[in-house]
């Protein structure tokens, strides 16, 4: 009997094929392999789950014990965030003629050439630059690349990256960034943000941006949800130090946010997963690297990327792989960093959401996202003891001090959680000059009723704190939960 | 079809046109949901929530298309790619069957609709797919310890270099340990990630027997070694026999040894990483393991030893029990069934980790795939699949030894090859200056996608890579292997059919002239109409 | 305007592979090759090149300067292309004084390129009658083809020469071109005459080893054993010159046979410019023969001899094509002493019979460490079996000089080549 995934797995097959190759055994054609590497005792798996019925019933078992963002009501965002992903990007990204296969060649490939290419195309008009690469890994693998490139263009030796940064992010470029006792390492300064609106301080900006800063990344909205309304001026400061600035976006805001080629970045970065990707939790990640269409950008890209060109018929288009030879895969460890297998099945998916929403529905989905988060602020600063940090100019996101209540945000959320509610990032720890803040995102998904819902539940515990304040001035709390609250 | 003259296939041709230029303004494929009233009047002016010197100010050149267009436009170029719907032997990349089961698993909410920040509480079933997969990692190498961070196998060998600068620094030895050495038929990450991360570079060529000698090795070696990063077998399906000396010379000069799995197919329940001697390994998932490969995304599993497991990029999935110890049954598969009481999945951040390679825990929905090809497969299963790739690979090596203008790369190894096995058509290109990328184009008018070359670089010229893992039935192998005859015969005696092919294809060959002309490249429609304006 | 394409053929080019002679680069192996049933291979060739060119795009634009008879025009006529003849006279049978003239009269028409089926000794000839002042693409049509010139198959001749003639005519008339051109060594299992720029083709001019052990010179037994002989063992190249040759952007030139377009060219150029900015100012550094240690010259605004040793220090050059005396007079001079050297040609020699100036004398004043070598990995890659060497008696006698050793191939990468005495 064949295992449904083997097809050759037949007693007649195998004797033709050991014929043909004029073996008598299998194991006659492993010789190769010295018999003291080979496996001394049978592998201890888990038993088979040969048929399909025993598999499905094992996996919704456990995945059973999972609880998903939209039973519940979830806050959280941080630089990863839940958007309605409309049905037809999973039905074209889960085609099968593109879900398996890594290359043809550009003729039997042109589907999929096309699709990365509108990628790539649609992606630049969002972001008014006119050179995007195919994806990386994700937004942090992105900024760590673009600041590699920029030191590769000018020389030198430093970055600079805002304080407020998503750590998860910021741990991912300090890797990029090497070792102090290794080559090529690059010294990795910060820009401090401003306390009263929560931007990147341009004072520190300057003090900081001295000849051997290759590059200044910044990010907009930042990792506060702030709108960074100087972009443009940081273009010019940069600009003037000879470094390259590199602007990390969440593509989904440029309906209503200025893109980055207008603002004066000759290098963006951000995430592809708003834009049609589910959470997958956590694999969804993508991040782009998109420049000017300038050879000096384009020369120390790590990526592939599709160019439209000719083909041997005149008139007739065709989409080949532009600048190969610079990759690691074309030029081993003299390429640009490394090149791998990435995500390039979600730069399809995409393409569909950039084209069903058309300019239109990036206005729309901007506009939904800021007229939700600023009326979200406004219900929230008004329960009391909480308040909301920097109460104006933000997109999607905002940072929300709990510090007037006398609980921590770890037992808010634990409590929040107990009520069907995954309350926002707790920032206490990772930015504990907030005090007790938590990061509220709040998208084109969440309604009035949704943003009552949690009012709701946060008066309700914050008034069994306040009594609980008036019966036990020493403040002990009953724990909410064992958890901790730091996810 | 007819063993003789191939497939009577055609490509699709829908001439689609870019997305840029279907739809009509005003068109719209998706509505967003509206704002309530009360909202509408809280926020007032959305505009006006954002300072002017960051608004847009002029719409994004996107197309206005209605729903069913965009659908049919990628449904056209979907069908415009040929990919696996005919007979794939892509190697190096272990092309498998991805089950329809593990699709329709992660297109669940429970897998879809998971924040990679929610608290550990809400995620248990995830987390412990992902300790059961680690367990299972642990078995089939070794290890100690897997991750899942790294999102492909390039970015395992990046995790393993920056392990490698964690371990040299904690001994004080780094700025002394600047060199990782690999062997020229390695995968080309290997090399790029190590230089990436500021280490030199020393690559072994290929010397007799066709690999890269132990003589070569130790001269390369020092106390400046980092770290060695190979694969084996390699992607001549030839294996190195002397791996175990490798690895002993390496640790004895302090450097650490990294097995690159990505031929794992051949391997597979055979032999074991760690016990081989190496201290880190890499799995891919999205090829050995039944996840789709796609380009992406994709999971290289990264595994260690203890002694390397503090260095771990975060958060490791623990299982914890009642005693609040980790690891409740040790690393052994008596793990209870889901649901116990008394053991819980928590996130634990390595005391000396090198942080994160990338966001969050991975590509999980790659991750519970793989866990359901494992118990799908079983252990006799994942045995007999290794067998069938070797099985089918020497079969196709079989044939191919009488199809003229073909020759074995190392034809001076005489033993049987692994699960792969790469081959030269240059014999074929000095008869009929018919080269490998003229039969690849060829191939593909009988619905028979492009072999893989090779990486660079091409030590064997004009070459082809077929692997076809435990997937491909006897009757598309030998398929394929038609196929290839015939477009090789057909150089002989009418080489401009083969030279100017495809002929039934989307789209006639490229002429590849603009891709690396600045003048010309055009990575982005608004590039392509600045560069060309008369089109 | 149309482009010129000058174009010749070595009619008894290759006649000598399938019958286990090293070539036909003489007139004695020519006979001696049809004598043993040896069959034209260099006008098939070359047919299949020029078929190539004619029928890419812009052959309309093309008029090919052929030289007469089985010398080109014979050929020429039947591949569709526009033909003129070249007004040189050639020999029955015809010689390197005839592929020379033929040559010389093509770059005198004021032709663009130079297409010629052959060898490495119809290169060498070619070289001979004309430098660098015309570019040079090499149909591969002999038995030893170590040159860079040559492109790896007829075919791919024929693509590079129509893709450098289309990018010409993208360009002004008369503007220089470097980016187009880029240079390739010429090398050659030949006698010293040719180094001292002797051009001399007779059949007495047999100073290589396998000729003088005797075996090509028509012993029953060396036909017998007579192998399809691309392979021919261990010969002394010797780097005959540096030719122009057109820049391939996908390597398809023999000895870059990997599709990476890193070869030659800006690569090697970093490397030299690394190499360059490390040297030690207290040390005299001899710079061996080559197209790749003479980058390292340039990287320092210097010109040296690309074919001799040339000597230098603090950035000035202390000596050019320098004689073993004047380099043990150097070496005296100064503290510490560097050696660079670049592999010559596509079999790896590292020291040849052309370098006798780095002989024992010099050699024993020189440890392992101070040795340096360069390549690009492409040259390293393409070399079967993966061997450096040293083909000089009494260099080998240097054991440091042999087994395993670090070559460059860029700044902070090595390859680790086995080197043999040879």
């Amino acid at each position: 009997m064949a295992h449904p995934f083997m097809a050759s797995a037949l007693a007649d097959q195998r004797a033709e094929m050991l014929e043909e190759i004029g073996a008598e055994s299998v194991e006659e054609l492993f010789e190769q392999i010295p018999q003291a590497h080979r496996l001394a005792a049978p592998l201890r798996l888990p038993p088979q789950l040969a048929s399909e019925a025993a598999l499905r019933r094992h996996l919704l078992g456990l995945l059973s014990r999972t609880s998903t963002c939209e039973e519940s009501l979830s806050f959280l965002g941080g630089g990863y965030w839940r958007h309605h992903v409309p049905a037809i990007c999973d039905e074209i990204a889960a085609r099968r003629e593109w879900l398996t296969s890594v290359w043809g060649t550009p003729s039997s490939d042109q589907g999929r050439f096309q699709a990365w290419f509108e990628y790539a195309s649609q992606l630049g008009e969002l972001l008014d630059l006119d050179f995007v690469g195919l994806p990386v890994y994700s937004w942090g693998c992105a900024a760590g690349h673009a600041l590699r490139m920029a030191a590769r263009m000018t020389g030198r030796g430093r970055v600079l990256v805002p304080e407020v940064l998503d750590p998860e992010r910021r741990a991912v470029i300090v890797n990029y960034c090497g070792s102090p006792e290794l080559a090529a390492h690059l010294g990795l300064g910060t820009v401090a943000w401003r306390r009263s609106d929560g931007r990147v301080d341009l004072d520190d900006l300057a003090a900081k941006l001295s000849s051997d800063v290759a590059a200044v990344y910044v990010e907009n909205p930042n990792f506060f949800g702030v709108v960074e309304d100087q972009v443009a001026e940081v273009a010019v400061m940069v600009s003037d130090a000879g470094a390259e600035l590199v602007v990390g976006v969440d593509p989904l805001s440029l309906g209503v946010l200025a893109p980055p080629g207008e603002l004066g970045a000759g290098l963006a970065v951000g995430t592809i997963q708003t834009l049609g990707v589910h959470l997958n939790a956590g694999g969804g990640a993508g991040g782009f690297i998109a420049s000017r269409d300038e050879e000096r950008y384009a020369r120390e890209f790590p990526t592939l990327q599709v160019s439209l060109c000719d083909t041997t018929e005149p008139g007739e288009r065709g989409f080949g792989i532009s600048l190969f030879a610079q990759t690691s895969y074309g030029a081993r460890e003299q390429g640009n960093d490394w090149t791998g297998n990435s995500v390039y099945m979600w730069s399809i998916a995409n393409a569909a959401y950039m084209a069903v929403m058309g300019p239109q529905g990036f206005a729309d989905v901007g506009a939904a996202i800021l007229q939700r988060s600023h009326h979200a602020a406004q219900r929230l600063a008004a329960l009391p003891g909480v308040r909301v940090r920097f109460p104006s100019g933000f997109f999607k996101e905002l940072v929300v001090d709990f510090g007037g209540t006398g609980l921590r945000v770890a037992e808010i959320n634990g409590a929040l959680r107990r009520r069907g509610i995954f309350g926002g990032l707790d920032l206490s720890e990772t930015f504990p000059e907030l005090g007790q803040s938590a990061l509220y995102c709040l998208t084109e998904l969440h309604t009035a009723a949704d943003v009552e819902r949690l009012v709701a539940a946060l008066d309700d515990l914050l008034g069994d704190a306040a009594d609980a304040m008036v019966s036990d001035p020493a403040g002990a709390m009953p724990s909410p939960s064992a958890g901790d609250g730091r996810r | 079809m007819s063993g003789t003259r191939g497939r009577r296939y055609h490509a699709a041709v829908w001439d689609e046109p870019l997305v840029h230029e279907l739809g009509h303004p005003g068109r719209r494929g998706a509505l967003v949901p509206g704002v309530e009233s009360e909202v509408a009047a809280a926020a007032g002016d959305p505009l006006a929530l954002v300072s002017p010197t960051a608004r847009r100010r002029v719409p994004p050149a996107l197309p206005e298309l209605s729903e069913w267009e965009v659908l049919r436009h990628y449904l056209h170029l979907s069908q415009q790619t040929l990919g696996m719907m005919g007979v794939s032997l892509f190697g190096t990349c272990t092309m498998k069957y991805n089950p329809a089961l593990s699709e329709s698993l992660t297109s669940l909410p429970q897998v879809r609709e998971v924040h990679p920040l929610q608290h550990e509480d809400t995620v248990q079933g995830l987390l412990e797919i992902v300790y059961r997969l680690d367990l299972v990692l642990r078995e089939l190498s070794g290890m100690d310890r897997f991750v899942f961070q790294p999102g492909g196998g390039a970015d395992a060998a990046w995790l393993h270099v920056c392990m490698t600068r964690a371990y040299h620094a904690d001994r004080g030895e780094l700025a002394e340990r600047d060199e990782v050495v690999t062997t020229i038929q390695a995968h080309p990450c290997n090399a790029a990630t190590a230089a990436a991360a500021g280490f030199k570079v020393i690559t072994l060529p290929l010397e007799e027997g066709g690999r890269a000698s132990l003589s070569a090795l130790r001269s390369a070696i020092s106390e400046r070694t980092a770290a060695l990063m190979v694969n084996n077998p390699d992607d001549m399906g030839i294996y190195n026999p002397d791996i175990g000396d490798w690895v002993e010379s390496v640790h004895s000069v302090g450097g650490l040894c990294f097995y690159d799995h990505a031929n794992f197919n051949g391997v597979m329940g055979k032999l074991r990483a760690a016990d081989l001697g190496f201290d880190a390994c890499m799995f891919m998932l999205h090829k050995t393991f039944g996840a789709p490969k796609g380009n992406g995304p994709a999971v290289g599993a990264y595994g260690c030893t203890e002694r390397l497991a503090h260095y771990l990029p975060g958060p490791l999935v623990t299982a914890i029990g009642l005693d609040g110890k980790p690891d409740p049954q040790g690393a052994s598969f008596d793990l209870p069934a889901f649901g116990r009481a008394d053991v819980t999945f928590r996130l634990v951040e390595p005391e000396r980790g090198v942080g994160r390679v990338r966001e969050y825990l991975g590509n999980l929905p790659q991750v519970v795939k793989a866990y359901a090809w494992v118990r799908a497969m079983g252990a006799d299963g994942i045995g007999e699949a290794s067998d069938l790739s070797v099985l089918v690979s020497n079969y196709i090596d079989a044939r191919l030894r009488s199809v003229r203008g073909v020759t074995r790369s190392n034809p001076e190894v005489g033993t049987h090859r692994l699960e792969m096995c790469r081959y030269s058509l240059e014999t074929l290109a000095q008869e009929t200056g018919v080269g490998a990328v003229d039969v690849q184009h060829r191939m593909t008018d009988f619905g028979i996608d492009a072999f893989w070359l090779s990486h660079e670089p091409w030590i064997v010229p004009e070459p082809f890579t077929p692997e076809a893992g435990e997937l491909w039935s006897k009757e598309d192998v030998d398929e394929w292997l038609d196929v290839l005859a015939l477009v090789c015969a057909e150089a002989y005696e009418h080489p401009e059919v083969v030279r100017t092919a495809p002929h039934r294809q989307v789209t006639h060959r490229l002429d590849g002239g603009a891709l690396d002309d600045p003048a010309r490249w055009a990575t982005t429609w608004r590039a392509y109409r600045a560069k060309r304006p008369a089109s | 305007m149309g482009r010129l394409v000058g174009f010749l053929v070595n009619p008894v080019a290759g006649m000598g592979g399938r019958v286990g002679l090293h070539g036909t680069d003489t007139a004695a192996r020519a006979v001696e090759a049809r004598r043993r049933g040896g069959s034209p291979v260099a006008p098939l060739r070359s047919a299949r090149a020029l078929r190539r060119l004619a029928s890419s795009r812009g052959a309309d634009d093309v008029t090919v300067l052929a030289a007469p008879a089985s010398m080109g025009a014979v050929v020429a006529a039947s591949s569709g292309l526009r033909v003129r003849l070249l007004d040189v006279g050639v020999g029955n049978p015809t010689s390197a004084a005839d592929t020379a003239a033929a040559a010389a009269a093509a770059a005198g028409a004021g032709a663009d390129l130079l297409l010629f089926a052959g060898g490495d000794g119809t290169a060498a000839d070619v070289l001979s009658a004309v430098g660098r002042s015309i570019p040079l693409l090499g149909i591969p049509a002999g038995v030893k083809m170590r040159s860079g010139v040559f492109a790896a198959t007829p075919e791919a001749a024929g693509d590079l020469a129509a893709q450098h003639l289309r990018r010409l005519a993208r360009v002004p008339d008369g503007e220089v071109l470097p980016a187009l051109l880029t240079t390739a060594e010429v090398v050659d299992a030949h006698p010293a005459d040719r180094m001292h720029g002797g051009r001399s083709h007779d059949a007495d001019a047999l100073g290589e080893r396998g000729r003088r052990a005797g075996e090509w010179a028509g012993s029953d037994r060396a036909v017998q054993t007579a192998q399809p002989a691309v392979e021919p063992g261990p010969m002394a190249n010797t780097l005959i010159g540096v030719a122009l040759v057109p820049r391939a952007d996908d390597g398809r030139l023999v000895g870059t046979k990997s599709s990476t377009s890193l070869q030659g060219g800006t690569a090697l150029d970093t490397l030299a410019e690394a190499v360059a900015s490390e040297l030690d100012p207290e040390t005299l550094y001899l710079v061996g023969p080559g197209t790749t240690t003479s980058r390292v010259l340039g990287a320092l605004g210097l010109e040296g001899d690309v074919l001799g040793v040339d000597a230098v220090t603090r950035g000035e050059l202390v000596g050019v094509d320098l004689s073993e005396d004047e380099i043990l007079g150097l070496v005296d001079e100064y503290p510490r002493t560097g050696l660079i050297l670049g592999v010559i040609g596509g079999q790896g020699m590292l020291l040849g019979r052309g370098n006798q100036q780095l002989g024992p004398r010099v050699l024993s004043r020189l440890s392992p460490d101070d040795v340096t070598i360069l390549s690009s990995p492409d040259k390293l890659v393409a070399l079967r079996p993966a061997l450096l060497r040293v083909d000089a008696g009494d260099q080998a006698s240097f054991p440091w000089l042999t087994g395993y050793r670090r070559v460059r191939v860029a700044p902070r990468r090595y390859m680790m080549m086995r080197v043999d005495a040879a």
